[in-house]
């Protein structure tokens, strides 16, 4: 089993389970806290804070905005943080894994009764849904869904809300495992990620391996990746495993545009491989001047983030 | 307002909220939401962003406003779903425009569709239900 999938499966191991324990609201419903929430949300909708327009409505005390649901049962502030209770277990696992960043990324909230003052409120939380591993803006990370059920003083539900969170690896600490010793800092921004398809995913497979893969329809090697033979349409394939050496067919030496996440001037190679197909890759150790079309080269592999490798060639 | 007086593509006035330093914390207390990237700097930066955001209970409440300034007090807000994308930093400023997307008659409430954009993008997709008082809570 993969790192990755040990992580998924003790993670969805939650699913069904409590997130955290059930929590009573240290506060009844009051009009001090939808006061100063109403007044943080420039809210002036008289029904918060007008007695006599929320009595004409036929509430008999304070009337609590209903997108404050889970307000009232928000872990305290302490100093230090929150304690292991208050914490969601299944959320410290992707902690571990090193996915430290966290954002609420989906509230669906329904409400089946305004709340109005005195009421106290329980919240119970399951876990109900782990994605896989998506590449976000903020950085690779899982999706995690909780489903909460809100309830009064008399056991009534008065709510429900799923809450959806990304837990993250950060941008910068990817780009600090994935920078040469003494260069940290000059990756602070993610490496562009290939769109991985059904035909091409043995490719990005292999090089997580430190395999170049090349396809093989009955012994004619193809590459890029394509879903059938050019030649005969045929859908059977298998893969042979390049030997990584190579002749400089073609190449750039890229200025500009400069992302982030390269370094310049960058020699960009189109090899032909021994085997007969051409790869593009960018060469790795060599200056630009002494990048030429025919010279060898030989194949290597660069872990630009964790777990993410393309394959680089360097001067034979 | 009355539910008769909704009708499916009307447009609510569009809002613009400055995300200042203060609003956001101001916002994360009320909410009680005392994670550190809404008020610390340091600690939203070490996440790698650039500053603080705004919570994720602020801009449902925001939401929440932003219908309820418009149908006025006696609309009943049945649900609220929302999607976050670019986030809400120091600086920018948030502008919400939304319309009426769907009236079902025989509930007697609303749709109403919502967009928050910043100056990075879209922050919020909403879609908020209404229904109105008319004698019940």
């Amino acid at each position: 089993m993969t790192e990755q999938s040990d992580l998924l499966g003790r993670a969805r191991a939650w699913i069904g389970r409590p997130a955290t324990a059930p929590v009573t609201a240290r506060d009844p419903v009051n009009q001090p806290m939808i006061r100063r929430w109403a007044e943080a949300m420039g809210d002036a909708n008289p029904l918060w804070h007008d007695p006599d327009v929320r009595a004409a409505a036929g509430f008999a005390g304070a009337v609590a905005p209903p997108a404050m649901l889970e307000v009232w049962t928000m872990a305290p502030y302490r100093a230090g943080g929150r304690t292991e209770d208050e914490d969601m277990a299944v959320l410290r696992l992707f902690d571990e894994a090193g996915y430290r960043g966290v954002v609420a990324t989906n509230i669906e909230q329904e409400y089946l009764r305004y709340l109005v003052e005195g009421d106290i409120i329980h919240a119970r939380a399951i876990v109900s849904d782990i994605s896989d591993e998506k590449r976000t803006g903020l950085g690779i990370g899982h999706f995690v869904t909780i489903d909460y059920e809100f309830t009064d003083q008399a056991d009534e539900l008065v709510g429900r809300m799923k809450f959806r969170i990304l837990k993250f690896k950060p941008p910068l600490e990817q780009s600090k495992a994935a920078a040469p010793a003494g260069d940290a800092g000059a990756n602070a921004f993610p490496h562009p990620r290939p769109a991985i398809t059904h035909d091409n995913a043995f490719f990005w497979e292999g090089l997580k391996q430190r395999k170049l893969l090349i396809q093989s329809f009955d012994g004619r090697l193809v590459h890029p990746p394509v879903p059938a033979c050019p030649e005969t349409g045929s859908l059977e394939w298998t893969t042979v495993e390049a030997s990584g050496k190579g002749v400089i067919h073609s190449f750039v030496v890229m200025h500009q545009p400069q992302l982030p996440c390269f370094q310049y001037p960058l020699p960009v190679v189109l090899v032909e491989l021994e085997e007969g197909v051409r790869i593009v890759a960018n060469m790795i150790d060599t200056a630009p001047e002494d990048v030429a079309i025919g010279r060898a080269v030989t194949l290597d592999f660069v872990e630009v983030e964790p777990d993410y490798i393309l394959p680089a060639f360097r001067l034979a | 307002m009355t539910f008769d007086d909704i009708r499916p593509g009307q447009a609510l006035p569009e809002l613009a909220i400055p995300i200042t330093a203060s609003a956001i914390v101001a916002g994360a207390i009320a909410t009680n939401d005392f994670q550190d990237v809404h008020h610390d700097k340091a600690a939203a930066q070490a996440t790698g962003v650039p500053d603080i955001f705004m919570n994720i209970l602020t801009t449902n409440g925001l939401v929440q406003r932003f219908v309820t300034d418009w149908t006025g007090p006696e609309a009943r807000i049945r649900k609220i779903a929302i999607r976050l994308g670019a986030p809400n930093f120091v600086g920018d400023v948030m502008k919400l425009n939304g319309e009426v997307a769907a009236v079902d008659q025989d509930a007697r409430t609303a749709d109403i569709r919502i967009s928050g954009r910043n100056g990075i993008g879209e922050h919020v997709a909403a879609t908020v239900t209404i229904g109105f008082a008319e004698g019940a809570r």
